[in-house]
């Protein structure tokens, strides 16, 4: 009886251990929230004549998944202590881009594939851009992607005349309003590529590459680790999947804000991989985490709506979010939790410990 | 046998090589800021040249005006860069302190006093951004980017409409343009209190930065933290100083912006952090830290308002690329600096 308790204990210290442990609490405090504001905020209804679910959670999904694109790009250039500054430029690059090739080339599937083919391209270059002024000019990433972020988003100015373009094709709305077996295509498509790159850096040295230059360029260096390929690999990453979030953003409503689409959102961004728990000085890394953090971000943009105040507002709640997280995650707060602890209950569980052990 | 034996001369030699060894290199590292000025002066000249009328008592005064805010936020912003840190949240907090600002002032309540509290605003955002990163090892960027989000959300819940000073508003008197030479026409040489604010602001600085020991220090947390508090200097209370004087002088350059604007809303300052951190980075600041002067920052940030006046000159520049030529003078500075960095290593 007391094993198995302890084991649940330990199984639940093992929860609280994990970084993002705190996300998934104040997603689930935001939604508490909404539900004691209108009892069926969780309710998912189906709606026969679409084929799709229709509700709220639905709504937060399809709104989490751009910035689950960023987040998880952000999540690893950030963990080779790097940070890309310009993936909301890059988004409203790659909109920009899409929208005008669709305006020119109508309505066919296969002038929506174009689009896609071009938004994408244009993004790795854009993230090669960057690999190039940090891996082989050797400019600190904060400044390289600076000036990309700048430039940018003059850039998806130059590429539209200044207009916000709108284009109409089938396919390429269907990406982001479609639904697949009821779910919205877009989250779908996230979640998929959120698996796809966690396998493939977990699944293979990658990851653990990535982290070494992250944590000591000079013995990565000597253990072989080929850093300038690897940060190519990341900031082109990076910069393909801010270009992914911006066909997302751009198909919802079919038209490109070159001043707006992507604005401030590599804030969100790097908000969401500091949530997740990696580190900003780079060195580890979790993807889940990432997507965890853009979940949230989602939920809180949508709350603030819910409850009536100014979505202008939202960034006083943001700021509440991260400096709550923050401090949880201090080590002057958990040296504080910890000898809390350790007065009382603590000392009675060790001591059975002890016992086995002697 | 005798190669060991060093006559006086031979010392004197060296060590006058090895001074002027070390001048030269200091002349390096300010290389950068030198550019910066070299630039400044062939942007006057192309100016002068291509659409006229630049060195014109007005024009630079207007250069002045309109910049005093940025040469105050970029000057706050060196300490910050030097210290190896950063602080975006000094954008928004101009836009949470004007709107206060212009909201106070029309309730009736004294200028002084509205001016005050302008300024403490900025403090107190300050003061959190440093207990932040110095007690609770926030790192500067998330640190700041909290009160960035904190400060703009605030200035949302105010107000989101733009909002007017009446115009007997004792605030608008620092905004007054004050005539010191009366040219032909409309070419007078004007000041506005704000300028004279920003002037001073720059002094202090400068003093504060060059010549004590806080200043010292400064450099000493950007060379190297873990140093600077092995050698014993005071690196908790100065990296609260820092941000302190950074948000304080967000504070005062949204005195100076409101009194010069007469109005406020709560999307005001949007991007400023970065204009600034470019006019530091452009005057010469690294940004990992150690190095920078307040003169450079000043005359990065006069080279931005100089490159907007040429690009409204010039008309033929479409506004939409404005923001590309930033991002590229931003570049080949950075470039200039790293060049320099490479060649001093070697």
């Amino acid at each position: 009886m007391s094993q198995a308790n302890a084991h649940l204990s330990s199984g639940l210290k093992e929860l609280i251990r994990r970084p993002y442990f705190w996300g998934v609490i104040a997603i689930a405090l935001l939604l508490l929230v909404n539900s004691i504001k209108d009892p069926t905020y969780l309710a998912i209804s189906y709606n026969a004549t679409t084929g799709s679910l229709v509700g709220n959670i639905i709504d937060i999904l399809r709104a989490a998944a751009p910035i689950a694109m960023i987040s998880v790009g952000m999540c690893l250039v950030i963990a080779t202590a790097g940070i890309d500054l310009s993936v909301g430029s890059v988004m409203a690059v790659a909109g920009a881009i899409s929208m005008e090739f669709l305006a020119s080339a109508g309505t066919s599937p296969a002038a929506a594939l174009g689009a896609l083919g071009l938004a994408l391209l244009l993004g790795a270059a854009l993230g090669a851009v960057n690999a190039v002024l940090v891996s082989v000019v050797g400019l600190q990433p904060f400044i390289s992607t600076l000036v990309l972020m700048l430039a940018g988003r003059g850039l998806a100015k130059v590429i539209t005349g200044g207009q916000n373009t709108a284009a109409s094709n089938e396919l390429f709305r269907w990406l982001a309003n479609g639904y697949v077996l009821g779910i919205p295509v877009v989250f779908v498509l996230a979640v998929l590529i959120v698996i796809l790159v966690g396998l493939l850096v977990r699944r293979s040295a990658l990851g653990l590459m990535i982290e070494a230059i992250g944590m000591d360029p000079r013995a990565a260096r000597l253990a072989g680790v080929n850093r300038r390929g690897l940060l190519f690999a990341v900031y082109i990453a990076s910069g393909t999947l801010a270009a992914v979030a911006g066909i997302f953003a751009t198909a919802s409503v079919m038209t490109v804000d070159v001043s707006n689409t992507g604005y401030q959102l590599e804030m969100d961004a790097i908000l969401a991989v500091v949530i997740g728990g990696t580190s900003l000085a780079g060195g580890k890394f979790n993807i889940t985490g990432a997507a965890i953090g853009a979940l949230l971000i989602a939920t809180l943009d949508k709350t603030v709506v819910f409850l009536g105040v100014s979505s202008s507002a939202t960034p006083a709640f943001k700021a509440i979010v991260i400096v709550v997280l923050c401090l949880l995650q201090s080590e002057r707060i958990q040296a504080l939790f910890r000898s809390r602890r350790s007065r009382q209950p603590e000392q009675r569980v060790d001591a059975p410990k002890e016992a086995v052990a002697a | 046998m005798n190669t060991a034996i060093t006559t006086p001369s031979q010392v004197a030699a060296v060590s006058r090589g090895a001074q002027l060894r070390q001048r030269l290199r200091f002349r390096a590292a300010a290389l950068p800021t030198l550019a910066a000025l070299v630039i400044f002066a062939v942007m006057l000249v192309y100016g002068e040249i291509a659409y006229g009328r630049i060195f014109q008592l007005s024009t630079i005064s207007n250069l002045f005006i309109n910049n005093a805010h940025l040469v105050i936020l970029a000057v706050g912003l060196t300490f910050v860069i030097i210290s190896g840190g950063i602080d975006l949240s000094v954008g928004a907090i101009i836009a949470l302190s004007s709107v206060a600002g212009v909201m106070l002032a029309g309730t009736g309540m004294n200028a002084v006093l509205v001016i005050l509290v302008m300024i403490l605003i900025g403090s107190m955002i300050g003061a959190v951004s440093g207990v932040l990163i110095q007690f609770f090892d926030v790192q500067p960027f998330i640190a700041t980017l909290a009160m960035m989000f904190l400060a703009r959300g605030l200035a949302s819940m105010l107000s989101t409409k733009p909002l007017r000073l009446e115009d007997e508003s004792g605030i608008l008197v620092l905004g007054a343009k004050l005539k010191i030479i009366d040219g032909p026409k409309v070419n007078d040489l004007v000041i506005t209190p704000g300028v004279i604010i920003a002037l001073l602001v720059v002094i202090a600085a400068f003093v504060i930065l060059h010549r004590t020991r806080t200043g010292r220090t400064v450099y000493a947390i950007g060379g190297s933290e873990q140093s600077a508090s092995l050698m014993g200097l005071p690196v908790l209370r100065t990296k609260l100083f820092i941000y302190l004087a950074s948000g304080t002088l967000a504070g005062i350059a949204a005195v100076v912006y409101t009194s010069r604007l007469g109005s406020a809303q709560n999307i005001t300052g949007i991007g400023w952090e970065l204009d600034a951190i470019a006019a530091a980075v452009i005057g010469g600041t690294l940004l990992t830290g150690g190095f920078g002067f307040v003169l450079g920052s000043v005359v990065g940030a006069l080279v931005l308002g100089l490159m907007n006046v040429l690009i409204t000159r010039d008309g033929g520049i479409p506004p939409e690329a404005t923001t590309i030529i930033t991002g590229g003078i931003l570049l080949i500075f950075v470039l200039l600096q790293r060049a320099v960095i490479s060649r001093q290593r070697e």
